[in-house]
């Protein structure tokens, strides 16, 4: 064995930094708790918001060295940060969550990197345990970081949001996997190599990248909820070798609970998660190309004038949102022909799928944006049953949460996904652009259906006629 | 203590946390899902704490630099993150009884202490 190994490892903190971090890690599980009910929301940011003042302040006041270097990088990644968090549109929230997940994820593989060479820096070597768990950081918070990127590329369309799939994908990723366990095993055993490290950060990195490419746009909501679980579990294992068990809590709490959420998006869309990121969803399309010629009828087509006419003597009209609103930027019309027609006595409410958006929940920060009360927004098991008896039914940008193939063609790629069932509404409406298929690059027979009507064109344009149209009922 | 008593007690502590994680957040409206990622995700921008020890007991130039950088990438996660969920959380309202839990929510966040309130940009 080599004989000396590393002692400058880890050796816990001081009594009075335990107990501050103790107060952090009880203020992030407080916060994550109030995180789930939309009454505490807001306060639960800020009491974590609390627990990270406390264990960043408790951090630094352990260390007196080094200041003039980490205070620097932290006012600067505090003002990219916080400008571009400010600057954001909603709709882009799910590539700003997969960007700061990618930040958080890279800070862990680069935290095991520091490790290794400081821990290496005197020619000394690893202990095993040591080796083990910065090898471990090192790997998930590489892919963590290399997946978000490529996340953030597709959902910003940087590159193409449908599959990128190779010969051999599976056999390839899987050489790679190993090759990274036994480069992994030589350093374990060795207790350092520089080159070695090198090699496998690079491999871990080259990891992420080829896991999210075969994924489809549709799919990334799953995948940035899977990777931040990743950048929790990273966190937490840096945690072991600093021998910071707040790291250890907090990454853990975050691990475990976007696997949570992880599962919960799988089962919204219906996809086990093994078929999201192996089954290169939205690739093969042409089972379903020919879902128009087989339902033999063509698209009807209305105006703002006729549609008006039928919202405000409606009785009851849901409004099916869904990432096409957002894009037109149409969130504020819907809101006020939703006003005007309940001036007039019509019942309206907003059916939102759970995977509405681009990511779960998306669609209801896009109609908060819109000061559309929450409790207007009712989720797709509550609305199901009123469709029947709904007169109108407005689709609007919303296209795979409504395609009844879901229900009826086994072929399908999204067979099985639950749907809302705009389809059983005495009349459809449609507020589309085009006839071009969705996110997803699925056809939908709903446009067909003897009870849809088309609204084509922009749907700001269209909800202003409509707003314009209404009023002027109320006036005759 | 030795390396291996801290990282034995360090994955005793992280199957405790686990389980506390998983039984936090088995009821979540759909509304909350995208906020509660955006929250978590800013929360796990805790390794900018391991980057800063790193930082601040390093002995040689290149582990320094790798932790200066990973003390940069931590602190975009963790400020970047709580701005945005703070951004939306602030725009979720009740249609119920709006005026008087707005003013009750914002003394309470007050006094929590939390910073910047910055963050609320109305368009």
């Amino acid at each position: 064995m080599i004989a000396a190994t590393a002692s400058t490892a880890a050796s816990l903190p001081p009594a009075w930094a335990l107990l501050g971090y103790i107060l952090a890690v009880a203020l992030f599980a407080r916060g994550i708790k109030m995180l789930t009910s939309p009454r505490t929301a807001h306060l639960g940011n800020r009491v974590a918001g609390l627990g990270m003042l406390v264990a960043i302040g408790v951090t630094l006041g352990q260390f007196h060295a080094g200041w003039q270097y980490i205070v620097p990088a932290a006012v600067v990644g505090a003002l990219v940060g916080s400008v571009w968090a400010l600057r954001v549109p909603m709709t882009a929230m799910p590539q700003m969550v997969a960007m700061f997940n990618g930040m958080g994820g890279g800070a862990a593989a680069l935290i095991a990197l520091g490790d290794f060479h400081r821990l290496t820096g005197g020619g000394l070597s690893l202990g095993p345990i040591n080796a083990v768990t910065i090898l471990l950081s090192c790997l998930i918070g590489s892919i963590s970081f290399a997946g978000s990127m490529i996340a953030f590329a597709k959902l910003q369309e940087i590159m193409t949001g449908t599959p990128i799939t190779w010969p051999l994908q599976h056999e390839i990723n899987g050489v790679l996997l190993l090759a990274l366990v036994g480069v992994g095993i030589a350093i374990t055993v060795t207790g350092g190599g520089g080159g070695l490290m090198v090699a496998f950060f690079i491999g871990a990195l080259a990891l992420g990248v080829m896991g999210v490419l075969p994924v489809g746009g549709a799919d990334m909501p799953v995948i940035i909820s899977l990777l931040n679980s990743f950048t929790g579990i990273a966190a937490a294992v840096t945690g072991f070798v600093l021998g910071n068990y707040s790291l250890v809590v907090a990454g853990a709490l975050v691990g475990a609970s976007g696997s949570i959420l992880t599962v919960l998006m799988s089962k919204a869309m219906n996809r086990p998660i093994t078929n999201v990121l192996f089954g290169a969803f939205g690739k093969v399309d042409d089972t379903v190309a020919g879902v128009a010629a087989a339902v033999g009828h063509t698209v009807r087509a209305t105006n703002a004038e006729d549609l008006a006419v039928l919202l405000a003597y409606s009785q009851q009209v849901i409004f099916v949102p869904g990432y096409g609103l957002a894009v037109a930027r149409a969130q504020h019309e819907v809101k006020e022909l939703a006003d005007q027609l309940k001036a007039r006595g019509v019942r309206v409410l907003y059916a939102i799928h759970p995977v509405a958006g681009r990511m779960p929940g998306h669609m209801n920060v896009l109609l908060a944006e819109a000061d559309v009360p929450y409790d207007e927004l009712k989720e797709m098991d509550q609305v199901n049953p009123e469709f029947p008896r709904t007169d109108v039914a407005v689709v609007i940008g919303a296209n795979d949460v409504v395609n009844p193939a879901a229900l009826n063609d086994p072929k399908s790629p999204i067979w099985g996904m639950p749907i809302l069932r705009a389809d059983q509404a005495k009349t459809v409406v449609v507020l589309k652009r085009s006839m071009r298929p969705g996110f997803a690059g699925i056809e939908n027979e709903l446009f067909y259906h003897d009870n849809t009507l088309m609204l084509f064109g922009d749907a700001k344009d269209s909800l202003v006629k409509l707003i314009a149209e209404v009023k002027l009922q109320e006036a005759a | 203590m030795s390396t291996n008593d801290l990282v034995l007690i360090g994955f005793f502590i992280f199957v405790v946390a686990v389980f506390l994680g998983l039984e936090l957040i088995t009821k979540v409206p759909s509304l909350l899902h995208t906020p509660l990622m955006s929250g978590t995700n800013f929360i796990h921008g805790i390794v900018v704490i391991g980057a800063i020890t790193i930082a601040a007991t390093v002995n040689n130039t290149l582990a320094g630099v790798i932790a200066v950088i990973a003390v940069f990438l931590g602190t975009l996660n963790v400020v970047g993150g709580w701005v945005v969920t703070d951004r939306m959380l602030s725009m979720f309202r009740s249609g119920g009884r709006p005026p008087a839990r707005v003013s009750e929510e914002k003394a309470a966040g007050a006094a929590a202490g939390a910073a910047a309130s910055s963050a609320e940009v109305k368009s």
